[in-house]
């Protein structure tokens, strides 16, 4: 059962705020859409193999070579602020 | 009552890959300028996609294999999302439910022998960058240099009993994983970081307690003393009739002691799913047989042999392997010395001595194994006395001088001619009489004493074995 709770604790581990008037229609959306998923679940589904990847492909690697980073002027210049070379970020305290 | 301590570790080890898990920044870039190895896909840049570096797989196989692991032949990753600053894309990439490896051990040493101490997993994932907090901006600064380091993850079954036995596990663990070379494993610069589970129960319970963990760490015994702190506070809460609390605890190193961690980190709920930029990965037996040969003689295989093909005894062959670098000395020495335990003497000890003094490693000296059991030999023969023998080595390691140019250049040679040492000797005797007067009414250990004399007089060269004859003969012809 998805409830008005379950919608605003995802929602704050998504950092999304949810309007109040909202969460009761999103719980109901989102308890429909795992009905319908559920569907799935009354398939014999015993001779298909899982998929793990909607490609199918495997085994894509590259190889211990370095190559060129970023200077660190570019890098800053994605930054909202930044301060002698580091990114600033609002304070975090461990 | 009667407590049970259960703890359970896990370890992070930093790979010494030339490049990132998921990109080519150069890794191991330890003392760079702030966010100079960083690139889209480390920063997590919108388009941006991970591609897997093929030496980390293989690097975790090998971990996977030396500790006794089964390895996954399919590999997959997943997103463990979480938002915290030091983690640029809000997930991490890691293993959830296919592991690279799982089921594996490590023995220990326990008073009775060995105890075998289960190893739930290890699994690949990346390393997030490194935030300062600075009050006086009242801001946290973020480096991106670390992120995407390739780790592999180390879970231990709580199997250990003891913080000694914790102890004893990460040194085993590092003994093993600095045999396969695929880290450095220094806790100090963070290559191995270790975070430690840890509950009491009633002595005899089956369930656990509530277990908290432990991290901060940064050396072994930080961890050691870390877990009997804890212990010692999860007791006196139980015992007061307390309920003990499920939380993270900090480790402080200056004050001895632990505190909640407070973060806006929110709870645990990573909500894992596949990864989908990354493609799954087959593995063969073949694949995991060309790492299987590659691996090294193991550390406790390579202790088992010394003691049987060498004679040695536990300890000196215990030490002789704790460096790899030591043992493939010790080998090459044995070919050119036949007496094992006299080579294992001289390694264990005064080489052990010069390298503590200097503090570096065996590897970074430069030592020939001729050189070595050369030096061993003048020593046998009696050319030079031990302890002039020490002295060469000392020399020897200064200096890319040969031990004979040495000898010869410092005029070490022991002095084993009869009649200069009869000299000393009368000399000595007569200037000590009350030594000698104490040495005819029985007291014989004035005798070391008029050796000593008689070596001092000649610079520590007079051949001992000889000088202690001669004296010796003095009295009995008396
Ligand atoms: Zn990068």
């Amino acid at each position: 059962m998805i409830n008005k709770e379950t919608v605003n604790y995802v929602g704050a581990l998504a950092r999304l705020h949810i309007d109040p008037q909202n969460a009761d229609r999103f719980a109901k959306n989102l308890e429909d859409i795992l009905h319908y998923v559920e569907k799935l679940n009354t398939l014999d589904v015993s001779s298909v193999k899982p998929t793990s990847h909607v490609l199918d492909v495997e085994n894509v690697f590259r190889e211990d070579t370095v190559i060129p980073s970023l200077s660190q002027d570019k890098a800053m210049g994605f930054a909202v602020e930044h301060h002698k070379g580091f990114y600033k970020v609002a304070k975090v305290i461990e | 009552m009667e407590f049970e301590t259960v703890i359970g570790l896990e370890v992070h080890l930093q790979l010494n890959t030339e490049t990132k898990i998921f990109c080519g920044c150069r890794n191991h870039q330890f003392g760079s300028e702030p966010n100079t190895h960083v690139c889209p896909v480390c920063l997590g840049l919108p388009g941006s996609l991970p591609v897997l570096n093929r030496k980390v797989l293989l690097s975790g196989i090998k971990v996977g294999l030396a500790l006794g692991c089964e390895i996954n032949t399919f590999v997959k990753f997943d997103r463990k999302n979480y938002y915290y600053p030091d983690l640029p894309k809000g997930y991490q990439i890691s293993q959830f439910d296919f592991p690279i490896a799982k089921k594996g051990f490590l023995n220990i040493k326990v008073d009775d022998g060995e105890k075998r101490i289960g190893i739930t997993r290890a699994h690949l994932e990346e390393d997030a960058g490194k935030l300062i907090h600075d009050d006086e901006l009242n801001a946290s600064l973020v480096d991106y240099n670390r992120t995407g380091t390739p780790l592999v993850e180390i879970v231990s079954e709580p199997d250990m009993r003891s913080a000694q036995e914790a102890y004893d596990y990460l040194t085993a663990l590092k003994l093993t994983l600095t045999y396969l070379g695929v880290s450095d494993c220094d806790m100090e610069k963070g290559s191995l970081r270790c975070d430690a589970n840890v509950s009491i129960r009633p002595a005899g319970q089956a369930a656990l307690g509530t277990k908290t963990e432990l991290k901060n760490m940064n050396s072994f015994s930080a961890v050691k003393r870390a877990i009997e702190y804890e212990v010692d506070r999860q007791t006196r809460i139980v015992i007061s009739g307390g309920k003990v609390v499920q939380e993270t605890l900090l480790w402080d190193e200056a004050k001895g002691t632990t505190h909640t961690m407070r973060s806006k980190e929110e709870a645990h709920d990573y909500r894992y799913f596949p990864e989908p930029d990354l493609v799954p990965f087959t593995l063969t037996d073949s694949d995991i047989n060309a790492v299987f040969k590659e691996l090294p003689e193991l550390p406790y295989v390579k202790l088992f042999r010394f003691k049987k093909q060498y004679g040695l005894n536990d300890y000196d062959a215990f030490i002789l392997i704790s460096d790899r670098s030591i043992a493939d000395f010790f080998e090459k020495c044995a070919v050119l010395y036949s007496d094992a335990k006299k080579i294992a003497n001289w390694l264990n000890g005064p080489l052990m001595k010069e390298l503590n003094g200097r503090k570096k490693s065996f590897s970074q000296l430069s030592l020939s194994s001729e050189e070595m059991t050369g030096l061993i030999r003048k020593v046998e023969e009696g050319v030079v006395s031990n302890l002039v023998g020490k002295d060469i080595l000392t020399t020897l390691l200064d200096t890319a001088k040969s031990v004979n140019a040495i000898i010869e250049e410092q005029g070490l040679a022991q002095v084993s001619d009869d009649a200069a040492l009869i000299r000393v000797v009368d000399e000595v005797m007569a200037a000590n009489p009350k030594a000698i007067a104490e040495i005819k009414s029985g007291k014989t250990s004035a005798m070391g004493f008029l050796v000593g004399q008689a070596m001092k007089k000649m610079n520590g060269k007079a051949n001992p074995k000889k000088l202690g004859e001669i004296l010796k003969g003095r009295f009995e012809n008396v």
